[in-house]
């Protein structure tokens, strides 16, 4: 039967169609899936290595043993602070001692003269050198060639140290950094016992053996030792490979739902074409379990071949844009997986089994009478629990893909919303169209009697049509939109200066300073260090946790603020901000990330240790801080009256242009008690790497709308058999080319805008809330979003309505009506 | 009707389509010649497979044939391209078909004005309007041709056939998919109107009763013309 109904051409459209929709999906995922991959490792750049241990006792053998037993790449880093003295001058300055391979992920990039352009660089310092931060230069008077001391040791400057990829955001590395080689490190006499030092290891490998280290590592690290990884070492890096994360699986989630329609659509033209055929089998016995038992391994052979033939397209397809976009693609793409293979498989069985099985069961219900009088339709009921179950289904595989319940649900639910509403919508739209175009000529009467007298068929069409613009609005302008706020979330104009230490008397001067310098006044916040001593009345100290990094994290001190009005780029997620009521009785706000590792939420009394006094306030507001904006950012914030009375410092990022860099050493110069720390290439690389997750998520959206497009155009080619049958018709009666043409064209053209219109309004709130609920993006509504879309439907109807009367134009009368006889 | 009575009104030479089957090809007509004089009402009639209907489309010029001619009211009609044929259409034919073939998009006298509006005829509804009361269908306006029976649908398509008061009717089984009361009130109605207009009549049918109705029979077999090509 399958070879039978192949080779009358009847399943090529339903079997392209689910090879088109199986290679989208597919071939999405493939590359989605390895685009990830790389988004992962280049941002494993940001630490310098794939796992980073860090300890503050030298690290024991066998972790090194195990680490090269494990396959991994091993380097090590030795951090401490010391004086570096040049002549007269001296400075304190943050040492890392380095192995000769380090970093192990990322490069470092230096420079022959402060200011001077800078390059890559593969390796760290020889022995007998050290770089230095270009912040040093000034102040110790040195230049590049010159020797400084080191402890005991004497070192030559041997480049301007302009990038350390791994060099956080955290303010946790102020002083300036001196680089040097490890092997020179007994030869200063430094490292004495006492001394505080940190030792790090760092691996990278292939992620599986990453993985495996890590798991066999985390049960073994012992007091003072902590592994670090993307997750809780880069937070604003994290959050740049989330958001990319979620847009590449939406483009997934999309092509799903168009490969959906386009087999919906398919199966639809198949059953009608098979009613008769059907009809006459039941006519001569068949009952409904042959009739079932026909199609069911029919279809069942036709998904298996469809799904194999889509995954192995879908492979060579996404290796083919691989190779063909290179350049484009910024990121080096690690090699591709099995899962794709699978999720392509899957996706093709269930959408099949999920959309082609409810039209198919009307084959089953067909009256015999059909043999007979051939409007004779089959009875709808029955398909509507069919349709539900495949809905069901659908809604399964796209929570497996999105993997996130709440990503998964708006994406469903906004298209079961546009698709409830553009059928009704669309339904009333063609009523009312088809009445006021009543009037006119007689091609237009017959394009737009055929628009209402199809209502409800016009109607799955446009239900078909609007889904599918709907998606590639959304993967153009939506998308277009969505990127742009990602990417306005680190402004050009974002922080690239701090200034630390700024007294309380100092402000207003500073402030001058700046008027002086011609910069916009930069915006402080008080800063004030405490330590959590305890919560809700009980003491806390490392001991209470029995996580290293909760207890490093009690262990410090806390870089507490005060303000009664919240920051602009904060949002508070449970709680209010501080009331009137708050600042007059002291309250607390604390951000999401440290109120879920210490465990503490709304309502909990901290009490914090400041300068040898204690204070207890209640937590009134959780807040989420936005990484990704390079701004100053506090855990801890309280209302004023509990802080402003102990020894505060002052704190602030500024956007400083590149033409008044000279400003900041005038700046130290006035005040030398202050700290500018540059972020500039920090900000800068963090830049880098949000741009390239973004052309590769774009890559990805170009793929997904492509798969869009021709599952349109198989969604179009639904109608074409009742067109070719009526066309025939009209030409036997007399009709001129054109005027079949003209009568097809309204039909289309009105299709067409009824469609499009839709599609605009719901990928316009499709986008909004996705926006506003799953991205945390405000969303500015792109107005030409409701002109691309009718002109999308007009372009997208008439170019089928092209090659469909073409093909009817061709086809000769007698054909098209003895196949309708 | 200018046209004189000695000039036939549709004139086969030589007319032959030959399709491929396989590897091989399968000659469907062969050497037809035939004519037909205005106000003749013809018969073409023959097994099933005989090549009847492609005759008829090759007649009206819905398909090209494989060599020979056709001439309509005496102009070479494949010396026409497609709309050159489909406006000689418009002017001079109109069609009944086995299976009606009503547009499923129009009512009843939308599928009647269809052709006069085709043709820019500004009367369409007036005249549709009539022609439908002339065939019992007047209540039946506007009715979509699901909601009509067999036999109602075929008044309609009667109606519509003879709405543009066409020179030559051409019949393709017009009973075929009809019971036999419905098919010879049909029938009646169809030689009532044929009479009414004077048309020229060509009828596709294997019913030998319905072809002793008509002046002369055409009899085709295997693709040849066995008996009574007149002219």
């Amino acid at each position: 039967m399958l070879a039978r109904d192949w080779r009358a051409g009847e399943l090529r459209i339903l079997g392209l169609a689910l090879v088109v929709a199986v290679t989208a999906v597919t071939s999405v995922a493939f590359f989605a899936d390895r685009v990830r991959g790389g988004l992962v490792r280049d941002a494993h750049q940001l630490l310098g290595a794939d796992v980073l241990l860090v300890a503050d006792k030298p690290w024991p053998d066998d972790v090194r043993d195990e680490i090269a037993r494990r396959g991994l790449a091993l380097a090590e880093a030795t951090w401490f602070i010391s004086m570096t003295r040049h002549g007269e001058a001296a400075h304190l300055s943050g040492v890392k001692a380095v192995t000769g391979n380090y970093p192990l992920r990322g490069r470092m990039r230096i420079a022959d003269a402060p200011n001077a352009p800078d390059r890559p660089t593969a390796r760290g310092p020889e022995p007998g050198t050290v770089w230095l931060d270009d912040r040093l230069f000034p102040i110790l008077g040195v230049k590049v060639g010159d020797a400084i001391e080191l402890g005991d040791a004497q070192l030559r400057v041997a480049a301007v140290l302009t990038l350390e990829p791994d060099r956080g955001a955290s303010f946790f590395n102020l002083a300036p950094r001196v680089l040097m080689n490890r092997a020179d490190l007994a030869a200063t006499g430094l490292i004495q016992p006492g001394s505080r030092i940190y030792y790090y290891l760092l691996a990278a490998g292939t992620p599986e053996a990453v993985g495996d280290f890590q798991r066999w590592m985390t049960p073994r690290l012992g007091r003072g030792e902590r592994i670090e990884t993307l997750e809780n070492a880069r937070p604003e890096a994290r959050a740049s490979i989330e958001r990319g994360e979620q847009f590449v699986g939406l483009t997934a989630l999309l092509a799903v739902i168009l490969a959906a329609v386009a087999i919906a659509l398919s199966t639809r033209r198949y059953t009608g074409r098979h009613l008769d055929g059907y009809a006459v089998m039941r006519c001569l016995g068949a009952t409904q379990r042959r009739l079932v038992s026909l199609f069911a391994w029919e279809f069942a052979a036709l998904g298996v071949v469809a799904s194999a033939i889509g995954c192995a397209l879908g492979f060579g397809v996404q290796g083919l844009i691989e190779t063909w976009l290179g350049k484009l693609v910024a990121v080096q793409l690690p090699a591709p997986s099995w899962r794709p293979a699978l999720q392509g498989f899957g996706t093709g069985i269930v959408i099949l089994l999920g959309f082609a099985v409810p039209p198919l069961l009307q084959l089953r219900d067909v009256p015999a009478l059909r043999v007979i009088r051939r409007d004779a339709g089959p009875p709808k009921q029955g398909a509507v629990l069919a349709y539900a179950a495949g809905l069901a289904a659908f809604a399964a595989l796209i929570l497996w893909q999105a993997g996130s319940v709440q990503l998964a649900g708006y994406v469903l639910g906004g298209f079961l919303v546009a698709m409830a509403g553009s059928g009704a919508l669309g339904y009333a739209l063609i009523r009312l169209i088809a009445r006021w175009g009543g009037r006119a000529g007689p091609s237009w009467r017959y394009g737009l009697a055929s628009l209402r007298r199809r209502s409800l068929g016009n109607t799955v069409q446009v239900i078909g049509l609007s889904l599918g613009l709907t998606a590639i609005l959304l993967l153009t302008f939506t998308r277009a939109d969505l990127l742009e706020a990602w990417r306005a979330k680190i402004p050009a104009d974002a922080p690239n200066r701090f200034i630390l230490n700024i007294q309380p008397e100092q402000r207003a001067p500073v402030a001058a300073f700046f008027a002086e310098e011609r910069l916009p006044a930069p915006t402080t916040y008080p800063m004030v260090r405490g330590r959590l001593a305890a919560i809700d009345g009980r003491q806390v100290s490392a001991d209470s946790y029995a996580d290293e990094r909760t207890k490093h994290l009690v262990e410090r001190e806390f870089n507490l603020s005060f303000m009664d009005e919240l920051p602009g780029h904060n949002r508070v997620t449970a709680g209010h901000w501080f009331s009137a009521a708050d600042l007059r009785t002291g309250a607390l706000s604390i951000e999401a990330g440290i109120a879920k590792t210490l465990r503490v939420g709304v309502g909990d009394r901290l009490t914090w240790s400041v300068a040898g006094r204690e204070f207890t306030a209640p937590i009134t507001s959780i807040r989420e801080l936005a990484w990704d904006s390079m701004r100053v950012n506090f855990f801890v914030i309280t209302t004023p009256g509990l802080l402003e009375d102990y020894p505060t410092s002052y704190i602030t990022g500024f956007h400083l242009p590149g033409s008044a860099a000279g400003a900041m050493n005038r700046l130290v110069q006035r005040f030398p008690n202050l700290t500018v720390v540059d972020m500039s290439a920090i900000l800068q690389q963090a830049l880098a790497i949000m741009n390239q997750v973004i052309d590769a998520v774009q890559l990805v959206f170009l793929f997904a709308l492509a798969a869009g497009l021709l599952v349109l155009y198989a969604a179009l080619l639904a109608t074409q058999d009742e067109r070719l049958q009526e066309a025939a018709v009209m030409r036997a009666l007399g009709a001129a080319r054109a005027q079949v043409a003209r009568a097809q064209h309204t039909e289309f053209f009105a299709l067409g805008v009824v469609a499009g219109a839709l599609a605009s309004a719901s990928a316009s709130a499709i986008g909004f809330v996705l926006a506003e609920r799953v991205f945390q993006l405000s969303y500015v509504l792109d107005g030409w979003i409701w002109l691309a879309g009718p002109a999308l439907g007009i372009a997208c109807v008439t170019l089928n309505a092209w090659l469909g009367t073409r093909a009817a134009l061709r086809y000769p009368p007698t054909l098209a009506l003895r196949e309708a006889g | 009707m200018s046209q004189s009575s000695a000039a036939p009104i549709v004139k086969a030479t030589a007319l032959s389509k030959v399709v491929p089957s396989g590897a091989s090809t399968l000659a469907i007509l062969q050497d037809i010649d035939l004519a037909v004089m205005p106000g003749e009402a013809v018969a073409v009639v023959g097994a099933s497979g005989s090549g009847k209907s492609t005759l008829l489309g090759l007649l009206a010029g819905l398909d090209t044939p494989t060599s020979g001619a056709v001439e309509l009211a005496g102009t070479a009609l494949f010396a026409l391209d497609e709309d050159g044929r489909a406006a000689l259409r418009a002017k001079l034919l109109g069609f009944v078909f086995q299976s009606f073939q009503l547009l499923p998009a129009l009512n009843a006298l939308e599928n009647v004005m269809l052709p006069l509006e085709l043709a820019g005829r500004t009367d369409a509804e007036p005249a549709a309007i009539a022609m439908l009361e002339r065939v019992g269908l007047r209540d039946r306006l506007t009715h979509y041709p699901k909601t009509l029976s067999g036999g109602e649908q075929q008044r309609v398509a009667l109606a519509r056939a003879f709405v543009v008061r066409p020179r030559l009717l051409l019949a393709d089984e017009p009973t075929g998919n009809l019971d036999a009361a419905t098919g010879a009130a049909v029938i009646d109605l169809l030689f009532e109107l044929n009479a009414e207009q004077g048309t020229t009549l060509l009828l596709v049918t294997h019913d030998e009763m319905l072809a002793g109705r008509c002046g002369r029979s055409i009899r085709l077999a295997g693709g040849r013309i066995v008996n009574g090509a007149g002219a």
